[in-house]
């Protein structure tokens, strides 16, 4: 834990760091700016953006694009703002974000205290499952999704989810198991615990920091994907993503930069919040995502 | 007899069960990922159109695939956005992690700053981008509405120019995920070598160049393997920002697929182009994961 956290032990001159903190400032600037546009040009009137004033603060101050971004702009073709489409995505995200951990979590239990022959080799098989791209099985599940009833369905979307989120809610709980004492298992065992009785009493209490990374995780990846909410989704299924992208490149009309900006921020909002909270556990996710085995 | 036949049960099922608590999830991959894998590779040798359709054509679709202009503008705008972005993505996030390694003041506010992106959809980091870079409103008129006149910036409408937006915009979204790859690699390298380099009178472009960055190989290898795995599947980015255009100067390999399978009903070279999609990244990820899980067990 101390090494992990150590500081480094190079020293730096008072001009080396005035430079560092020179160039550490400007790009957090650089990603600060995409942000400070969407927020100021989404509280202004249109006019002021058309004008030259993108990067100025408002100076008519409006709650306006908000409004209509969320209830009123048109999307498709029925006025309904965003606002639909965000409980699609609710309705969509927590099933799936629930099923998909507790599966990890039994997979990951399995994985490593009930080891069994290629073990191995399965494990390797869920890990790649993780990598492929996904326009390798997008034609098959359109055919599957229409067979089993589900096209178009929030049902079908949440299944797609599922199934392509387990291998990693597996790799995180599968990692976490892995270096909880076995011999804690074993005794359990002896005194005459049985398979589920062990993961509920002894493995699940102990569970939680692996569970939200895991939640966290699925749940701004669910939030977050286009590609089958794109593919997959009928007009009252689409999720937020897909809403968005509509509203911005709608071609009738006159462009509303401030509602598009309104609504992107709706958008970003969930996850971002999430983000803000529990951000150690997000950069935890991303890292045993990144850095696996 | 009747209790002891019971008990039987009871321990048969206590073996049985953990194979049948992995079991769905297994079905599921086994049908939903690998069994999906077999079907559009064996699409991509049919002669499907708007549906599939089982008629052998053999390499048909993949010799016309290999002669689409359009394919090999995707295949180039690949190599360019992929060239860039790895390299953009790793010497900046390589820099920021050595930067903020300083003890810096205020390092944690600046790495939730750097990272925050990445919790960002595609189309929001898109949308947010194509109207900043947009010559109308965004940045070039600011420019010219603060007097200078002669300020240009329309690479987001010019064919030639128009992937490096993608690349910006990608850049800005992944390089503090990288960042924060680095910085965990530099926060696990050992102090006392560092100390006695420093004895011998190493300066500290010398202890980076000769020992730490050298240490930092698994955070490469990593780094290496995650972006190009993003950069293959780029796709929400694309659609967001510039819709592929203008004309097919940021055509990406996802966006080809997703055109040929679904509007241009020429399904066959869609499922062609997947699994050429597919064989890259397997080329990259399968040799990475086995090295990973040999080490492990």
């Amino acid at each position: 834990m101390s090494v992990a956290s150590q500081d480094t032990a190079i020293r730096t001159g008072r001009a080396v760091r005035t430079l560092i903190y020179l160039v550490l400032v400007l790009f957090a600037l650089f990603y600060l700016l995409p942000l400070y546009v969407m927020v100021v040009n989404s509280v202004k009137p249109l006019v002021e953006i058309t004008g030259g004033g993108m990067m100025n603060l408002p100076q008519v101050f409006t709650l306006e694009p908000w409004a209509k971004a969320w209830s009123s702009a048109q999307i498709g073709v029925q006025p309904t703002g965003l606002s639909p489409y965000f409980w699609n995505s609710i309705k969509m995200v927590v099933p799936a974000v629930a099923i998909s951990t507790v599966l990890g979590a039994l997979n990951g239990y399995v994985l490593t205290k009930w080891r069994f022959k290629y073990d191995t080799i399965l494990f390797g098989l869920i890990l790649f499952a993780c990598f492929i791209p996904f326009q390798i099985v997008l034609i098959p599940m359109a055919k599957m999704l229409g067979l089993m009833g589900l096209a178009g369905t929030t049902w079908g979307l949440v299944l797609v989810h599922v199934v392509y989120g387990v291998g990693f809610t597996t790799l995180y709980f599968r990692n976490y198991y892995a270096v909880f004492p076995t011999e804690l298992i074993r005794a359990a065992q002896i005194d005459g615990a049985g398979f589920f009785q062990i993961f509920w009493r002894i493995l699940l209490p102990s569970s939680g920091p692996i569970a939200v990374v895991s939640i966290i995780w699925q749940f701004t990846n669910i939030w977050n994907d286009f590609l089958f909410g794109a593919s997959f989704a009928g007009a009252d299924s689409q999720p937020m993503t897909v809403a968005l992208n509509n509203l911005v490149q709608a071609s009738h009309g006159v462009k509303e930069y401030n509602v598009h900006f309104a609504g992107a921020i709706l958008a970003a909002l969930p996850t971002l919040l999430v983000y803000i909270v529990a951000g150690r556990y997000f950069v935890r996710g991303l890292m045993a995502g990144s850095v696996k085995g | 007899m009747a209790r002891a036949a019971q008990a039987d049960f009871k321990t048969r099922l206590q073996v049985w069960l953990p194979k049948l608590v992995l079991s769905p999830s297994l079905a599921l991959m086994l049908v939903f990922v690998y069994g999906f894998i077999v079907f559009s590779v064996y699409l991509s040798f049919t002669d499907s159109r708007l549906l599939p359709s089982y008629g052998w054509v053999g390499l048909e679709n993949y010799s016309k695939l290999w002669r689409l202009s359009h394919w090999w503008t995707s295949i180039s705008n690949m190599a360019v956005f992929a060239f860039l972005y790895i390299g953009i993505c790793t010497f900046l996030g390589l820099g920021l992690a050595i930067f903020l390694d300083q003890k810096i003041r205020a390092e944690g506010m600046l790495r939730t700053i750097y990272l925050y992106p990445m919790a960002l959809s595609f189309i929001v980091t898109g949308t947010a981008w194509k109207w900043f870079l947009d010559p109308g409103i965004g940045l070039e008129n600011v420019m010219q509405s603060w007097g200078w006149v002669s300020f240009e910036f329309d690479w987001i409408k010019n064919r030639d120019f128009a992937i490096y937006t993608v690349v910006l915009a990608a850049v800005w979204q992944t390089s503090g995920f990288v960042m924060a790859m680095f910085l965990a690699g530099l926060r696990g390298i050992d102090n006392e070598i560092l100390k006695a380099a420093q004895m011998d009178g190493a300066s500290n472009w010398n202890l980076y160049r000769r020992i730490i960055i050298p240490q930092l190989r698994p955070a490469f290898l990593s780094a290496f393997v995650i972006l190009s795995h993003l950069a293959i599947k780029t796709f929400d980015l694309v659609i967001a920002l510039t819709g592929g255009g203008p004309g097919r100067a940021t055509e990406l390999p996802a966006t080809f697929m997703y055109s040929y399978t679904f509007s241009r009903n020429q399904m066959g070279i869609g499922a062609a182009s997947a699994t050429i999609m597919l064989m890259t990244i397997a080329a990259i990820m399968i040799p990475y994961l086995y090295a990973e899980l040999r080490e492990k067990s």
